[in-house]
């Protein structure tokens, strides 16, 4: 997931970037370990997560992703039949204060989108391992799967990037 | 603006870092290290605040609340902003008034002692340096707050124009209150209170209790746009009854060592009510109120007519001129502006600023200046500037997003109707 721009954030405004803290706010950190990572996923370092099942890759954002994003107001995807591309853009979810593109994990041919997000794209937060699925993918070349992170090297990505900050 | 997220802008820095990492590091350090705090910060750090640099101040974006459920409390219950960040300033002296008159649009010398507006600060052009709420306290002194990201620009501009000024004769001096903080309580108004709950519930808004029980001046009779200066929680205060929601409220100007105290005597007294709120919330707070952002719905070479703001360039302004910038204005009023501020509604995804407006034919008409999701109206609300004609509440038009049109429509502003509280 890549941001683009903030809401009519007064930091845009200012042509001011924003950057957080590191240890600003326990409730923070908390809702950052709180956040679920499944096993059995493979993820991506944008924060996009891809179950693959015999011939189709489910793909969605992660639960670390929606947290930090908030409530999920909007969600563009691409047409079924479409094509993505691994580390490429294919869709964005905008937030109350952002707007972020969405990569795609994998490579491979779009062959359904999740509906039900243009009506209620909150189940990104409510629900984004199941729900809120947004794209199911026939992958191109599934060895891509192998460059992705696995649930516990996710887990420490997201630490660090966190601590980071 | 793209690289690899995380929330509201840890990414801008890291998308950098990722560029060139030593660059990077020095300059994260550089400006982090270099950002103004508020005293309210450890204040803020201790109540889940997330720090933010704004405006070369380290400023909570939002506490442990959602931007959604803040913005929609500050509506139903009420909002404590720190915004020590903006400038407060006095003019005095005996010439104050004529003074400010050739550098802002408003009738200064007919405000009555105690009554502020909304003005902006013009260049020769007739262009927008800064708009700002100025108070006439007296007829010798001026109480004013400039926008944080304006600060320097706005005091260059000031300080160049009263040294030609002085150098006539004329007496006017500033004081620039960098000794006091100030505090922003906004609470709901009470028709919407009416509203919610078909209750007669509060005779006036909940704002005034809180503060009531702080101070012991009587706040029913501080209208919206008057000033006191008096004691709250034990502290000598510039009370404005103002704000940047479209809530009533008030804008607390309070010596910084006791801006603590207040904030927490403001928080304990509301029973958990009013909840501190940042950034975030304000920033859709005032887009749903209508009000312009300085710096994205109005900048330099925007005239307060195109702005939409000329109800505040005052009759006799409008008749005499002698600000900067009169004449481009006095034309405008009298042609009418080639462009007009306007608000917008929509759908498909939140327009942002730089969205690009077109006609139902395709043709460009303009551009949107601010735009997002209304956490109060569930739906995308919107402000930007189009052609003269094409500004009247419910003409169509098609807003790009990532290239693709989304249907919109002009639509009246403000978005959530105003709860200012004035005399009945």
């Amino acid at each position: 997931m890549a941001l683009r721009m903030w809401a009519s954030s007064t930091a845009n405004a200012l042509k001011i970037s924003c950057s957080s803290k590191p240890n600003v706010s326990l409730a923070f950190s908390l809702s950052r370990c709180f956040s679920t990572v499944l096993d059995g996923l493979k993820y991506a370092n944008s924060h996009e997560w891809v179950k693959h099942e015999g011939p189709v890759a489910t793909i969605g954002i992660t639960d670390h992703a929606q947290d930090h994003l908030g409530e999920v107001v909007f969600v563009e995807l691409p047409e079924q039949g479409g094509s993505v591309s691994q580390g490429k853009g294919f869709g964005a979810v905008e937030s109350v204060k952002a707007t972020s593109d969405i990569n795609s994990p994998i490579s491979g041919e779009v062959v359904e989108v999740n509906s039900k997000l243009s009506e209620t794209p909150g189940l990104i937060n409510s629900s984004p391992y199941e729900d809120g699925w947004m794209i199911k993918v026939k992958p191109s070349s599934p060895s891509e799967l192998e460059s992705l992170m696995g649930p516990k090297e996710y887990t420490k990505f997201c630490e660090e990037e966190d601590a980071s900050h | 603006m793209r690289g690899s997220l995380w929330h509201l802008g840890q990414s801008i820095t890291r998308r950098v870092a990722q560029a060139d990492k030593k660059a990077a590091a020095r300059r994260f350090f550089a400006s982090e290290a270099d950002l103004k705090k508020t005293v309210l910060y450890d204040f803020h750090v201790a109540h889940g605040g997330k720090m933010v640099p704004f405006a070369g101040w380290s400023m909570p974006i939002q506490y442990k609340d959602s931007i959604m459920d803040s913005t929609v409390n500050c509506r139903q219950n009420g909002s404590l902003f720190d915004v020590s960040h903006m400038c407060g300033l006095s003019l005095k002296g005996k010439d104050c008034v004529p003074f400010l008159e050739k550098l802002v649009i408003a009738d200064v010398a007919g405000l009555a002692p105690g009554m502020g507006t909304l003005t902006v600060f013009t260049n020769e052009k007739g262009g927008a340096i800064d708009d700002s709420v100025i108070t006439k306290v007296k007829d010798d002194h001026i109480y004013l707050v400039v926008n944080a990201g304006c600060r320097d620009k706005d005091l260059a501009h000031i300080e160049e124009h009263m040294k030609a000024f002085k150098s006539k004769g004329g007496d006017v001096s500033w004081h620039i209150h960098d000794e006091r903080s100030l505090l922003a309580l906004q609470f709901a108004g009470f028709e919407r209170m009416n509203c919610l709950w078909q209750l007669n519930l509060v005779r006036g808004p909940l704002a005034a209790p809180v503060l009531q029980h702080l101070t012991k001046e009587d706040l029913s009779k501080l209208y919206f746009g008057e000033f006191r200066i008096m004691y709250i929680n034990g502290a000598l205060c510039f009370l404005t009854r103002t704000g940047y929601t479209g809530e009533d409220g008030f804008e607390i100007s309070v010596p910084s060592e006791n801006a603590v105290d207040l904030a927490k005597a403001i928080l304990e007294k509301s029973g958990g009510k009013v909840r501190l709120t940042g950034l975030g919330a304000r920033d859709s707070l005032r887009l749903e109120a209508g009000l312009c952002l300085y710096g994205n719905d109005m900048e330099q070479h925007t005239t307060p007519v195109e702005a939409g703001l000329t109800w505040a360039i005052g009759k006799r302004r409008r008749a005499e001129g002698g600000f900067l910038g009169a004449e481009v204005i006095l034309k405008q009023l009298e042609e009418g502006p080639s462009i007009r501020r306007v608000g917008f509604t929509s759908n498909g995804p939140p327009p942002r600023s730089h969205s690009e407006i077109q006609d139902e034919k395709g043709n460009h008409i303009g551009e949107i200046t601010s735009g997002g999701f209304s956490p109060c109206l569930k739906k995308n609300i919107a402000m930007g500037y189009v052609k003269s004609g094409l500004h009247k509440a419910g003409t169509k038009a098609k807003i790009l997003v990532r290239g693709k049109a989304y249907d919109g429509v002009v639509t009246k502003m403000p978005f959530v109707p105003t709860k200012y509280y004035k005399p009945s």
